[in-house]
C-alpha cells in the first residue's frame, strides 16, 4: 500500500507493507537516527515525534502515519547547524554511547514545547519511558534544563 | 563538582566537547547497522530449547526449500575448531570449550544452526523448518548440583582445552594461602563471617549485539561489528574459519554501550562463516530477547568472607571464598574468579594472614562473561558487608575501621604478586591513593556522623546510611598492550590513529586531549580515527579499565616523539638548536630570541620544501603495573517497614582516578556505574524456569533503572597524581559499580537492623528478613 506523510517537513509518498513498523520505514528512508533497542516499546530508543508528540516507532505501524507529520532527529538540526537541544546534550555531557540520545532529545523537545520551564522532577517524569544504561541520567536531566534555560532566554523557540 | 588539578594545563583536565558528541547528538549514521549494503543477506540463529541435550540429527531439507534461503550452517557442515568467545589477549586464559556449532547443546539459548536468507521473514521461516532431533540429558542449574558427585558432565568433549576439571564441571579453580589463616583467626580478638550472593544479571547495553560481514572488492573479509575487541575478533575469526589474518579487516564504528557484553566474540564468526559460504554480505542483529537469552551475563557468585581483627580494629586474617557460576561455557570464568581476590583483598593490606580460594563452575544456564567490575563487584559485596559487621562488633565507626586498614601510597600487598590474570601476578607498590580524602569528603556530603548517630524515622519509613569502599585496576599487568600512531598534516593539524575502542566512554576524546596537550594545540586540531584493524595499530581493546592508562600512555609517547620531530624541523627553520624551542599555542617559539614559527610552516617545510619527511610516530605501551583507582560510596536509604520497599534517597560516590583527563566524562562514568550498581542492588535478576529457560527476557520484566529510580547522585573526583599514568591519570570506568550493592545493604542494616546478603534487595526479601528478625526478637 502507498501512504502519504510529512517527514521532517518534506512530503513523502511511499510504498509500505501493512504490517511494517514505522521504525523500519524510517530507517529504510535513510533516517538512521531512529534506533531499535528492544522492538517491543519498552526502551524508548526508537522515539520519534508524530504531530509533535513522542511515540515509539517500533510498535507503530507505518500506515498509521498517513497524513501526519513525523519528526526524527535529522529534522531537528544538522551537524553544521545543530538544534540548541542537541548542543545542550553535548555540553552537559549527556551523550555517552549516543544510542539512546535521538529518542531522549526528541522526547525532551516535546516536553519543552509543552512546558518551557519544567522543574527537574517534571523532566524526569517526562523522560521515564526512555532508558539509558550509560549515564545514570543525571547529565541528561541537566542537558534538558540547560536547553530550557536557553529557550527562556530566547535563544530558540 | 570542581576538580583541583595539579598543574595548569591547556587541554588535559578541561571539559572539552566530546569529539563524537555532536555527530551522535545529530543522529549521524555512525553505528554498525547504519550502513546499508546492497544485496545483504539476513542472518538468524536457531537456539536450543533444551538446557542439556545431544543433537541426534539435523534435517535442513525443508528449510532449504524456503524461497530466499541462501545457506544453513550447523555442526555437520562447518569445521570443528575449539576456541573461547572471551575477547582476551593471546593466549587466552579462558578455556577453549566452544565451537562454532556443536552436536551437543548446553543451555537454553545455545547455538544449534544459522541461516542466511534474502529477508528476515525467510530466515525465520527456515529456522522453523529445521528439524532437530534431540536426546535430552539431565541438566544442572546450580553450582551445588553441578559439583555434586555423579552430576552430568557438561563439557565431556575430548577436544576442549584449558578446563580445570571437566569431569567435575569446574572450569577454573584457585587456592592461594598467605601466612597462616587458621592461626590468624585464632589470634584475632573478633571474628565475623558473611556470605553474599549475587544473582544472574545482564549488561543491557541499549544497542543489541549486531554485525555485518562482507567481502570487499579485493576479496578480503570485512567485519563491521559492535564490539569492544576488534583485534581479538580478527585473530579468533582467522583461527575458527582458517582465513589468514591479513585477509581480515575488523571495523568498530560507534557502539551503543558494551559494559563487557561486547568483549565477547559471539556473532562475528557466524556472520563471517555465512558470508564466506554464500559470497554475499550478511547482516545479523539480535533482538532484545536474543540478547537476554543467548549472549552473556554477569558471573553470579556466592562469596564468603571471614574477617579476624584485633581489638583496635587492625585486620589480622581475611579469608575470601568465591564460587562463581560461569554458565554453560567458561569464557572469562577463571579470570573473573581471580579478580574477586586480586581486586578486593589488597584494599585492606594490614592483614598478614590471607586465604583466597574458589571455583568457577559450569551449569546449564546462560553463559557468564565479562561485566563491568569483573569480579571486583562480587568480592567487595562480601568484603564490605563483612567490614560493616566487624565495625559493629568492635563498636567502631565503619569509616574508622577502613582508615585503620586500607592500603596507602608507598605500600603493597602480597596479593599483587600471587594473583594475576588467571595465573600469578606481579609485585606492585601503590604510587597514588586518595581514599582517606574520599572517605572524609563523602562522609561530609552525606552527613555521615549526624545520620549514623540519629537515624530518622517517619511513619513506616526508617532511614539509614551505609558505606563501602572499593578499588579496581588500570589495565592488566604484563598482558595489555596498546599502540597509537600520530601523523601531522601540513596545516599543523594531526591525525591520531588508535586501536583503542571507544564504547561510549569518551576514550577518543580523552586520547585526543592527551595528544593535544603535548602538541600545544586545541582538541579540534586532532582528528581521531579508532578501532579499524586495517588502519589503526594494535590495541588490546576496551576492557579491564585500560584505555586511559594503557592506550593513553601510548598516545603520550607517540605525541612526545612527534613533538621532537616538530622541534627538529623548527630548529632548521629558525636556525637555532631545538633545545631552546617551546611548542605551544599552535607554534614553536624560541626562548632566546622570541622568534616563532607556526605549525603550518613546519608542516609545509617538512612536506614540500627541504629535508622532506612525514612528521609521524607510532608508539606502544605495555602495561607494567595496574595502578588502582579508589572509591568511597555512601548511600542513604529509606525502608518502608510495612511494604519492604527500599528507596535510595541520596548516593555519594567519591573517587580517586588520579588526575582526571576529562572531569565531566569521568563523573559520567561514575554516575552510570553507580546507577547500574543500584539496579543490581534493588531490581535486576534474571529468572529461569525449571527447565532452565530465561523467564524475564524483556525490559518489561527485567527492570533496569529508569530516570525516576535514580536518587540524587553526587559524583566527586578527588585527584591524586599517579606517576606512571598519562598526566597523572588512572582508570575510572569500572570502580563505580563495585560499591553500591554493599553500601545499600549496609544502609538498610542501619535503617532497620536486617542484613541483606542476597541481591537484589527486593521488598519480598526485606519483609521476610524483617519478619524473621521480629520472630527472633519475640523469641
Amino acid at each position: 500500500m502507498k501512504i502519504y506523510f510529512e517527514l521532517n517537513g518534506r512530503p513523502q509518498y511511499v510504498e509500505v507493507e501493512p504490517g511494517e513498523s514505522l521504525l523500519s520505514l524510517l530507517r529504510r528512508l535513510g533516517m538512521k537516527s531512529v534506533k531499535e533497542g528492544c522492538g517491543t516499546g519498552e526502551c524508548g530508543v526508537c522515539t520519534v515525534l508524530l504531530d509533535g508528540k513522542p511515540i515509539r516507532s517500533c510498535i507503530t505501524f507505518a500506515p498509521k502515519v498517513q497524513g501526519k507529520r513525523v519528526t526524527t532527529l535529522e529534522g531537528l538540526g544538522t551537524l553544521e547547524d545543530p538544534h540548541p537541544l542537541q548542543r545542550a546534550f553535548v555540553e552537559a555531557g549527556a551523550v555517552q554511547c549516543g544510542f539512546c540520545t535521538p529518542g531522549m532529545i526528541l522526547t525532551a523537545y516535546a516536553l519543552l514545547q509543552e512546558n518551557p520551564a519544567p522543574a527537574p522532577y517534571e523532566v524526569r517524569e517526562y523522560l521515564v519511558g526512555n532508558l539509558c544504561r550509560c549515564t545514570g541520567y543525571k547529565k541528561i536531566v541537566d542537558a534538558v534544563l540547560l536547553a530550557a534555560k536557553w529557550k527562556r532566554e530566547g535563544r530558540w523557540r | 563538582m570542581a576538580v583541583i588539578l595539579k598543574a595548569k594545563r591547556e587541554v588535559v583536565g578541561q571539559n572539552v566537547l566530546k569529539v563524537d558528541g555532536l555527530p551522535l547528538a545529530t543522529g549521524q549514521p555512525k553505528f554498525t547497522l547504519d550502513m546499508d549494503l546492497p544485496g545483504a543477506l539476513v542472518g538468524k540463529i536457531l537456539y536450543s530449547p533444551y538446557a542439556h541435550a545431544e543433537i541426534v540429527s539435523i534435517d535442513t531439507s525443508e528449510a532449504e526449500k524456503v524461497p530466499g534461503v541462501a545457506c544453513i550452517l550447523h555442526y555437520g557442515n562447518v569445521p570443528r575448531v575449539p576456541y573461547t568467545t572471551a575477547g582476551q589477549g593471546w593466549p587466552e586464559p579462558s578455556p577453549y570449550d566452544t565451537v562454532l556449532f556443536d552436536k551437543k547443546v548446553r543451555y537454553v539459548g545455545d547455538r544449534v544452526a544459522a541461516v542466511a536468507a534474502e529477508t528476515e521473514e525467510a530466515a525465520l521461516e527456515a529456522l522453523r523448518k529445521i528439524k532437530v532431533e534431540y536426546k535430552v540429558l539431565p541438566a544442572v542449574f546450580t553450582v551445588e548440583e553441578a559439583l555434586a558427585p555423579g552430576a552430568p558432565i557438561i563439557h565431556d568433549e575430548e577436544d576442549a582445552e584449558g578446563i580445570y576439571d571437566a569431569k567435575r564441571n569446574i572450569a577454573a579453580a584457585v587456592d592461594v594461602p598467605i601466612g597462616n589463616i587458621e592461626k590468624g583467626f585464632a589470634e584475632s580478638d573478633v571474628v565475623v563471617e558473611a556470605t553474599c550472593e549475587l544473582p544472574y544479571s545482564q549488561h543491557a547495553a541499549m544497542e543489541p549485539h549486531c554485525v555485518i560481514a562482507y567481502f570487499d572488492e579485493d576479496g578480503r573479509l570485512v567485519i563491521r561489528s559492535s564490539t569492544q575487541v576488534p583485534f581479538h575478533i580478527r585473530r579468533v575469526v582467522s583461527r575458527v574459519l582458517g582465513i589468514p589474518i591479513h585477509r581480515i579487516r575488523v571495523v568498530k564504528p560507534r557502539i551503543g554501550g558494551g559494559f563487557g557484553s561486547k568483549q565477547e566474540i559471539i556473532l562475528e564468526p557466524v556472520a563471517a562463516a555465512l558470508a564466506l559460504r554464500t559470497g554475499r554480505p550478511v547482516k545479523m542483529a539480535l533482538s532484545r530477547e536474543e540478547v537476554f537469552v543467548s549472549t552473556r551475563t554477569i558471573h553470579p557468585a556466592k562469596v564468603r568472607v571471614k574477617l579476624g581483627a584485633k581489638k583496635d580494629g587492625t585486620l589480622h586474617a581475611i579469608e575470601l571464598e568465591a564460587i562463581l557460576n560461569t554458565g554453560a561455557y567458561g569464557a572469562h570464568g577463571g579470570t573473573t574468579l581471580y579478580n574477586v581476590g586480586s581486586k578486593a583483598l589488597p584494599l585492606y593490606n594490614k592483614a598478614r594472614n590471607l586465604r583466597f580460594h574458589g571455583k568457577a563452575v559450569y551449569t546449564n544456564l546462560p553463559v557468564a562473561g565479562a561485566y563491568r567490575g569483573y569480579g571486583a563487584n562480587q568480592g567487595f559485596f562480601g568484603l564490605e558487608i563483612a567490614m560493616d559487621m566487624l565495625a559493629e562488633k568492635l563498636g567502631m565507626d565503619p569509616i574508622e575501621l577502613r582508615l585503620r586498614n586500607h592500603i596507602r601510597t608507598g605500600e603493597t600487598s602480597p596479593i599483587f604478586e600471587k594473583l594475576g590474570e588467571g595465573r600469578e601476578g606481579k609485585p606492585q607498590v601503590i604510587r597514588s591513593c586518595a581514599l582517606e580524602e574520599c572517605l572524609r569528603i563523602g562522609a561530609e556530603r552525606i552527613g555521615w556522623y549526624e545520620k549514623r548517630r540519629n537515624p530518622r524515622r517517619k511513619g513506616p519509613w526508617a532511614y539509614g546510611v551505609g558505606l563501602a569502599c572499593a578499588m579496581q585496576g588500570s589495565g592488566i599487568t604484563g598482558v595489555d598492550m596498546a599502540a597509537a600512531t600520530l601523523i601531522m598534516n601540513e596545516d599543523g593539524s594531526f591525525r591520531l590513529l588508535v586501536g583503542a575502542t571507544d564504547l561510549g566512554t569518551g576514550s577518543d576524546t580523552v586520547l585526543a586531549q592527551i595528544a593535544a596537550e603535548v602538541l600545544g594545540v586545541p582538541v579540534e586540531k586532532i582528528s581521531v580515527y579508532s578501532s579499524d584493524t586495517d588502519f589503526t595499530p594494535f590495541d588490546k581493546g576496551a576492557y579491564a579499565s585500560s584505555t586511559t592508562y594503557v592506550s593513553g600512555n601510548a598516545v603520550l609517547k607517540a605525541a612526545e616523539e612527534v613533538k621532537r620531530q616538530i622541534l627538529e624541523v623548527a630548529s632548521e627553520i629558525l636556525e637555532e638548536p631545538a633545545e631552546g624551542l617551546i611548542l605551544a599555542g599552535g607554534k614553536v617559539v624560541s626562548e632566546r630570541t622570541g622568534r616563532e614559527v607556526s605549525l603550518s610552516e613546519v608542516g609545509h617545510r617538512a612536506f614540500y620544501v627541504a629535508n622532506q619527511r612525514q612528521i609521524a610516530a607510532t608508539a606502544s605501551f605495555a602495561c607494567p603495573e595496574s595502578p588502582p583507582p579508589f572509591a568511597a560510596f555512601f548511600a542513604e536509604v529509606a525502608v518502608d517497614t510495612e511494604t519492604g520497599i527500599v528507596r535510595v534517597e541520596k548516593f555519594v560516590v567519591v573517587a580517586d582516578c588520579g588526575q582526571p583527563i576529562h572531569p565531566k566524562l569521568a563523573e559520567g562514568q561514575l554516575e552510570g556505574a553507580v546507577v547500574q550498581g543500584i539496579g543490581h542492588a534493588l531490581y535486576e535478576e534474571m529468572l529461569f524456569s525449571e527447565r532452565g529457560s530465561t523467564v524475564n527476557s524483556t525490559f518489561f520484566d527485567y527492570r533496569i533503572p529508569t530516570v525516576l529510580d535514580v536518587p540524587e547522585i553526587e559524583a566527586i573526583l578527588v585527584p591524586s597524581d599517579e606517576p606512571t599514568g598519562p598526566f597523572g591519570a588512572k582508570s575510572i570506568a569500572e570502580v563505580g559499580i563495585d560499591g553500591p550493592v554493599p553500601a545499600i545493604s549496609n544502609a538498610i542494616y542501619h535503617a532497620v537492623g536486617v542484613r541483606l546478603t542476597r541481591a537484589p534487595f527486593t521488598p519480598e526479601r526485606i519483609l521476610a528478613a524483617l519478619r524473621t528478625k521480629d520472630k527472633e526478637r519475640k523469641g
